[in-house]
């Protein structure tokens, strides 16, 4: 038989296991990648800069963005936003409010994970600040409002007329020990 | 491992100065001969099937009526999930394996398979890998209940604590398939006999060849994924976490990305039995060879790109619903190209009906049937009614049991006077078919009218407009089972007391292995065999 043979097809086959190994890794990456650029899955990036110079509201439009809020996974908190919807222009800076209480007797922290429907609007919908861009520290029976502030994009596509804006809060209190115990 | 290999590559020759088995237990703990190492495969493959078995009885029972009767949802679950493991990764895979490592250094002209060190070590495995995953069922809260999909965060947040034995099960039966594949390939490539070319190899090998990069492109996957589960469960990252910035349908991505061409690992290596079996009983060329290899080659390749069919309902954009739909239908067209040529080769043909050829045409209808479900699940809009209901269960099962089970009993009893030197009992055999033809049936086409009808999946307790199809269903599942056990007994009765076999044991069978008398030697060709226009491709 064909030794020298045998150990080349040894070694390209170790080269495939090897090589689909790191794309199966690379998949986590690559995937956030394809989600920012598609808006699949609804994701909303982070920080937003915002430059009031370059931008004047678009009058000619007025987008309905509306608030869901739900708990997820024996998240015991009140969450709710102040309106279930506001009315603005594209390129209008607008803040609201969503409120959050922590009914339990021991500090918790929560973590908002936000979500939006069109897809096709997740990369036209700017956030300056965000709740969800931090875990939310809060004492026993706390309740704070939590300010979010948006900018639908100029260039948001003409059909889209109304966005909802969902965010799901999370229970992070046992991931996040660090915040308890240095917020005591 | 590479540099283990690697020696084993080098230094393997030295071992072989015994020209027979050794005596007792030690012959199959240590056995390096592919005879050996196929049968281990084969027996294990057996046994897996019966504890699979037994657990879709168990479910079964409990669907035979609405209500709870014997077993709670918890357990429910379990018997599912395990179910679905065992029978992909217990029962089909390892016995293709097996029958790749009896059938092919004979059908070459090898003497062994390239890397017989290797090929121990990937069989022993298995039994652990399974000793362990079957294990967190008697463990306290129960063994895997997510599916034999474990989507996270079912898998990762809600798991039993015994999802780590799962995990490691899971990477050890990668490492045998990624260790089994290496084999097949460094066997197939590097020691055909002189005159065989690539396009005069039989199908079985073309089938195996190709089947086994699939498995070294996917395994890979499959064990990062588990690897990453592992990681959320114990190391708090947040791959599939969504509250720390992760991602649940990340997790059904990279699966599925795993999961899809998984499918086709188990049926591509049915294709080259079934590219064997009729041929000889049709006792005609196989219509269409080079056609057959191109063919599998495209279903091969398109299985990498139809993933997230299984996952239409998760959300995606309309371009990918569109995508992902049109490919999946693509792969009808060299399905549909293999499905004609067979017929082909019948048509014709001076056809008999042994038992091999019986499971061989059950393969091309049923398989069939199962095939043209797949495609009414492909249709995304429609998907959306049939997704994760008894519709989806019916047609994977068609294309499992009497797809890919049936093609390993059609190869058992094709090659049974090979392997044993004796000929199973013609009329136990067909008796074996009939039952199995018959259960199947009864058990898996009722659950496409339940499953239209609504009926969800992987539930224990259900409406009372299914009583009756389920009640069916748990009848002919009842009979399939029963013919199982009986299959042993007709195996067991063909080694002991069937007639001794001919070298060309069926007069139209073509293929280097029936040139070797029957039982085949301990080692096949020691020198390598003439090819000749008969016995090539087949």
């Amino acid at each position: 038989m064909n030794e020298a043979g045998v150990k080349r097809t040894v070694r390209q086959s170790l080269f495939i296991v090897g090589g689909m190994a790191l794309f199966a890794w690379a998949l986590v990456p690559l995937y956030d990648v394809f989600c920012e650029i598609t808006g699949m899955n609804g994701k909303t990036g982070g920080p937003y800069v915002y430059e009031p110079a370059s931008t004047t509201p678009d009058t000619s439009r007025l987008i309905k963005v509306s608030f869901l809020t739900n708990t997820h996974g024996g998240m015991t908190w009140g969450f709710w936003p102040e309106k279930g919807a506001v009315r603005v222009h594209p390129g209008q800076l607008k803040e609201v409010s969503f409120f959050v209480h922590n009914t339990s007797d021991r500090p918790m922290v929560g973590q908002a994970i936000p979500s939006l429907v069109p897809v096709a609007a997740a990369e036209y919908f700017h956030k300056t600040e965000c709740f969800c861009f931090n875990q939310q520290l809060l004492m026993p029976g706390e309740k704070v409002a939590m300010p979010m502030r948006f900018i639908v994009d100029r260039d948001l596509p003409k059909n889209v007329q109304s966005i909802n804006l969902s965010y799901a809060l999370f229970d992070v209190t046992d991931s996040a020990q660090d915040l308890v115990t240095g917020g005591e | 491992m590479s540099e283990a290999t690697l020696d084993q590559v080098t230094d393997h020759h030295d071992d072989h100065h015994d020209h027979g088995p050794a005596k007792g237990l030690s012959r199959w703990l240590f056995t390096t001969n592919h005879k050996d190492i196929g049968t281990l495969y084969l027996w294990f493959s057996f046994l897996m099937l019966m504890v699979g078995g037994l657990l879709a009885l168990i479910i079964r029972t409990e669907l035979f009526q609405p209500g709870l009767q014997f077993i709670n949802p918890e357990f429910f679950n379990q018997m599912t999930t395990n179910h679905g493991l065992i029978m992909v990764f217990g029962a089909i895979m390892p016995a293709f394996v097996g029958l790749a490592n009896w059938l092919l250094p004979m059908q070459v002209g090898a003497p062994d398979m390239a890397l017989p060190r290797m090929n121990n070590l990937s069989f022993w495995i298995l039994p652990f890998a399974f000793g362990m995953m079957i294990a967190t069922l008697f463990m306290e809260g129960g063994g895997p209940n997510f599916g034999w999909t474990f989507y996270a965060p079912l898998s990762t947040t809600y798991a039993p604590d015994s999802v780590t034995y799962f995990i490691f099960a899971v990477h050890m039966m990668g490492a045998s398939s990624i260790m089994g594949s290496i084999n097949i390939i460094a066997t197939i490539l590097n020691m055909r006999a002189p005159g065989m070319t690539l396009m005069k190899m039989p199908m079985f090998v073309w089938t195996w060849l190709i089947t086994a990069y699939l498995l070294l492109a996917v395994m890979p996957v499959l064990a990062g994924a588990v690897t990453m589960m592992l990681f959320d469960i114990h190391f708090d990252t947040s791959f599939f976490n969504a509250a720390g910035g992760g991602d649940p349908v990340l997790f059904q991505h990279i699966f599925w990305f795993f999961g899809h061409p998984e499918v086709y690992i188990m049926i591509l290596p049915a294709f080259g039995v079934i590219s064997h079996v009729i041929p000889a009983f049709a006792r005609k060329q196989l219509f269409g060879y080079d056609s057959m290899v191109y063919a599998v080659a495209s279903i091969a390749f398109l299985s990498f790109i139809v993933w997230a069919h299984h996952m239409f309902t998760v959300g995606m954009p309309l371009a990918g619903q569109l995508f992902f739909m049109y490919s999946t239908m693509l792969i009808a067209v060299p399905t549909g190209v293999k499905v004609f040529n067979w017929i082909s080769t019948m048509w014709r043909g001076s056809m008999t009906f042994e038992t091999p050829m019986l499971f061989a045409i059950a393969f091309v209808v049923l398989f069939t049937i199962g095939g043209f479900s797949g495609l009414m699940l492909a249709i995304t809009p429609a998907d959306y009614q049939y997704h994760d209901t008894y519709f989806v269960v019916a047609h994977f099962h068609y294309v499992l049991v009497p797809g890919a089970l049936f093609s390993i009993y059609a190869a058992v009893y094709f090659w049974f006077p090979k392997w044993t030197g004796r000929m199973y009992n013609e009329s136990l055999g067909k008796l074996h078919f009939w039952l199995s033809f018959i259960g199947v049936n009864i058990t898996f086409f009722p659950q496409h009218f339940s499953g239209l009808a609504g009926m969800p999946r992987r539930i224990p307790d259900y409406a009372l407009q299914f009583a009756d199809f389920n009640m069916l269903s748990s009848i002919g599942a009842f009979i399939f089972g029963f013919a199982q056990v009986f299959f042993l007994y007709v195996l067991i009765h063909g080694i002991r007391a069937g007639k001794k076999a001919e070298a060309r044991a069926w007069d139209g069978a073509h293929g280097l292995e029936w040139t070797l008398p029957s039982p085949a030697p301990y080692h096949s060709f020691t020198h390598p065999p003439v090819v000749t226009e008969e016995e090539a491709h087949t």
